[in-house]
Protein backbone atom coordinates (compact mmCIF):
# COMPACT_ATOMS: atom_id res chain seq x y z
CA UNK A 1 0.00 0.00 0.00
CA UNK A 2 1.61 3.16 -1.53
CA UNK A 3 1.94 5.81 1.72
CA UNK A 4 -0.82 8.39 0.06
CA UNK A 5 -3.66 6.00 0.00
CA UNK A 6 -2.93 4.64 4.10
CA UNK A 7 -2.73 9.00 4.58
CA UNK A 8 -6.17 8.85 3.50
CA UNK A 9 -7.42 6.23 5.02
CA UNK A 10 -5.87 7.71 8.60
CA UNK A 11 -7.51 10.83 7.43
CA UNK A 12 -10.81 9.36 7.27
CA UNK A 13 -10.52 6.93 10.38
CA UNK A 14 -9.65 10.28 12.68
CA UNK A 15 -12.62 12.38 11.02
CA UNK A 16 -14.64 11.45 12.96
CA UNK A 17 -15.16 9.50 16.17
CA UNK A 18 -16.79 6.45 14.65
CA UNK A 19 -16.15 5.64 11.19
CA UNK A 20 -17.20 3.26 8.96
CA UNK A 21 -16.29 1.31 5.89
CA UNK A 22 -19.18 0.59 3.68
CA UNK A 23 -20.22 -1.15 0.65
CA UNK A 24 -22.95 1.60 0.08
CA UNK A 25 -24.58 4.55 2.05
CA UNK A 26 -26.37 4.33 5.75
CA UNK A 27 -29.20 5.49 3.88
CA UNK A 28 -28.74 2.71 1.17
CA UNK A 29 -26.34 -0.04 2.05
CA UNK A 30 -25.38 -2.24 -0.69
CA UNK A 31 -24.78 -5.29 1.83
CA UNK A 32 -26.47 -6.75 4.20
CA UNK A 33 -23.56 -6.94 6.31
CA UNK A 34 -23.14 -3.03 6.07
CA UNK A 35 -26.46 -2.86 6.75
CA UNK A 36 -26.76 -4.83 9.75
CA UNK A 37 -23.72 -2.77 11.31
CA UNK A 38 -25.42 0.95 10.42
CA UNK A 39 -28.56 -0.77 12.15
CA UNK A 40 -26.70 -1.27 15.24
CA UNK A 41 -25.40 1.92 15.33
CA UNK A 42 -28.60 3.93 14.97
CA UNK A 43 -30.29 1.41 16.92
CA UNK A 44 -27.93 2.38 19.67
CA UNK A 45 -28.42 6.04 18.46
CA UNK A 46 -23.86 6.61 17.65
CA UNK A 47 -23.16 9.05 15.28
CA UNK A 48 -20.58 8.10 12.69
CA UNK A 49 -19.11 8.99 9.36
CA UNK A 50 -19.32 6.17 6.72
CA UNK A 51 -16.93 5.68 2.84
CA UNK A 52 -18.77 3.39 0.39
CA UNK A 53 -16.17 1.49 -0.86
CA UNK A 54 -17.68 0.71 -4.32
CA UNK A 55 -17.08 3.92 -4.91
CA UNK A 56 -13.51 3.41 -4.68
CA UNK A 57 -11.57 0.16 -5.61
CA UNK A 58 -7.82 1.11 -4.48
CA UNK A 59 -9.49 2.23 -1.18
CA UNK A 60 -11.49 -1.00 -1.21
CA UNK A 61 -8.03 -3.09 -1.41
CA UNK A 62 -5.92 -0.89 0.69
CA UNK A 63 -8.44 -0.57 3.86
CA UNK A 64 -8.60 -4.55 3.94
CA UNK A 65 -4.42 -4.90 4.16
CA UNK A 66 -4.70 -2.04 6.40
CA UNK A 67 -6.77 -3.61 9.28
CA UNK A 68 -5.12 -7.03 7.94
CA UNK A 69 -8.99 -7.93 7.76
CA UNK A 70 -10.18 -8.83 4.35
CA UNK A 71 -14.14 -8.25 4.37
CA UNK A 72 -16.30 -5.18 4.66
CA UNK A 73 -17.78 -3.78 6.97
CA UNK A 74 -15.10 -2.04 8.67
CA UNK A 75 -15.75 -0.35 11.82
CA UNK A 76 -13.40 2.24 13.69
CA UNK A 77 -13.58 3.83 16.66
CA UNK A 78 -11.00 6.61 17.68
CA UNK A 79 -8.99 5.96 14.68
CA UNK A 80 -8.63 2.01 16.05
CA UNK A 81 -9.82 -0.65 14.09
CA UNK A 82 -13.00 -2.29 16.03
CA UNK A 83 -13.94 -5.25 14.21
CA UNK A 84 -16.75 -6.33 11.44
CA UNK A 85 -19.80 -7.10 11.80
CA UNK A 86 -19.94 -10.27 13.69
CA UNK A 87 -17.65 -8.62 16.49
CA UNK A 88 -19.50 -5.09 16.23
CA UNK A 89 -22.88 -6.88 16.79
CA UNK A 90 -20.93 -8.73 20.00
CA UNK A 91 -19.48 -5.58 21.31
CA UNK A 92 -23.44 -4.27 20.68
CA UNK A 93 -24.84 -7.06 22.97
CA UNK A 94 -22.02 -6.66 25.98
CA UNK A 95 -22.44 -3.20 26.10
CA UNK A 96 -18.93 -2.55 25.44
CA UNK A 97 -19.08 -0.94 22.02
CA UNK A 98 -20.69 2.31 24.09
CA UNK A 99 -17.73 2.20 26.55
CA UNK A 100 -15.38 2.23 23.77
CA UNK A 101 -16.90 4.97 22.28
CA UNK A 102 -17.26 7.22 25.69
CA UNK A 103 -13.53 6.54 26.54
CA UNK B 1 -16.26 -27.48 0.03
CA UNK B 2 -17.16 -27.56 4.06
CA UNK B 3 -14.87 -30.22 4.30
CA UNK B 4 -12.14 -28.46 2.99
CA UNK B 5 -12.50 -25.64 5.34
CA UNK B 6 -12.94 -27.59 8.49
CA UNK B 7 -9.72 -29.02 7.59
CA UNK B 8 -7.77 -26.06 7.16
CA UNK B 9 -9.44 -24.73 10.42
CA UNK B 10 -8.75 -27.49 12.39
CA UNK B 11 -5.18 -27.68 11.16
CA UNK B 12 -4.35 -24.11 11.72
CA UNK B 13 -5.53 -24.61 15.22
CA UNK B 14 -4.86 -28.13 16.87
CA UNK B 15 -6.70 -29.85 19.44
CA UNK B 16 -10.33 -27.19 18.18
CA UNK B 17 -13.77 -27.92 17.87
CA UNK B 18 -15.18 -26.73 14.47
CA UNK B 19 -18.48 -25.82 13.15
CA UNK B 20 -19.30 -25.03 10.08
CA UNK B 21 -22.51 -24.42 8.27
CA UNK B 22 -22.93 -23.42 4.86
CA UNK B 23 -25.79 -20.09 5.32
CA UNK B 24 -25.96 -19.21 1.33
CA UNK B 25 -29.33 -20.07 0.79
CA UNK B 26 -31.28 -16.85 0.96
CA UNK B 27 -28.35 -14.57 -0.72
CA UNK B 28 -28.20 -15.80 -4.66
CA UNK B 29 -29.34 -12.33 -5.68
CA UNK B 30 -25.98 -10.71 -4.69
CA UNK B 31 -24.18 -14.15 -4.43
CA UNK B 32 -21.78 -14.07 -7.74
CA UNK B 33 -18.75 -14.69 -5.89
CA UNK B 34 -18.72 -17.16 -3.63
CA UNK B 35 -20.42 -18.95 -0.27
CA UNK B 36 -21.78 -17.24 2.59
CA UNK B 37 -20.46 -19.31 5.61
CA UNK B 38 -20.56 -19.56 8.97
CA UNK B 39 -17.93 -21.30 11.36
CA UNK B 40 -17.91 -21.69 14.82
CA UNK B 41 -14.83 -23.08 16.59
CA UNK B 42 -13.93 -23.23 20.05
CA UNK B 43 -10.12 -23.72 20.79
CA UNK B 44 -7.91 -22.73 24.05
CA UNK B 45 -5.33 -20.95 21.99
CA UNK B 46 -8.04 -18.03 21.36
CA UNK B 47 -7.54 -17.44 25.25
CA UNK B 48 -5.90 -13.82 25.88
CA UNK B 49 -6.72 -12.72 22.82
CA UNK B 50 -8.61 -9.51 21.32
CA UNK B 51 -12.07 -10.42 19.56
CA UNK B 52 -10.29 -8.93 16.31
CA UNK B 53 -7.54 -10.84 16.98
CA UNK B 54 -8.98 -14.22 16.92
CA UNK B 55 -10.99 -13.67 14.04
CA UNK B 56 -7.75 -12.55 12.16
CA UNK B 57 -6.28 -16.02 12.56
CA UNK B 58 -9.27 -17.41 11.58
CA UNK B 59 -9.13 -15.27 7.88
CA UNK B 60 -5.12 -15.89 8.20
CA UNK B 61 -6.07 -19.68 7.96
CA UNK B 62 -8.21 -19.11 5.04
CA UNK B 63 -5.91 -16.60 3.37
CA UNK B 64 -6.72 -18.64 -0.33
CA UNK B 65 -10.30 -18.93 0.53
CA UNK B 66 -11.33 -15.74 1.13
CA UNK B 67 -10.15 -14.76 -2.09
CA UNK B 68 -12.53 -15.90 -4.08
CA UNK B 69 -14.53 -18.94 -2.83
CA UNK B 70 -15.86 -17.33 0.07
CA UNK B 71 -17.72 -14.48 -0.26
CA UNK B 72 -18.85 -14.10 3.38
CA UNK B 73 -17.91 -15.74 6.48
CA UNK B 74 -19.77 -15.47 9.93
CA UNK B 75 -17.22 -16.05 12.63
CA UNK B 76 -18.00 -17.10 16.16
CA UNK B 77 -14.96 -17.93 18.28
CA UNK B 78 -15.23 -19.54 22.05
CA UNK B 79 -11.84 -20.64 24.11
CA UNK B 80 -13.78 -23.82 25.40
Amino acid sequence: MNSEIKKIIEQKINSSTVFLFMKGTPEEPRCGFSAQVVSILNDLGIEFDSFDVLSDEQIRQAIKEYANWPTIPQLYINGKFIGGCDIVRELAASGELMELIVK
Amino acid sequence: MLNHIKQKLEAAFPGAKVQIADTSAGHESHNSSGAHLAVLITYRGFAGKSLVEQHQMVYAALKDEMKDQVHALKIKTRTE
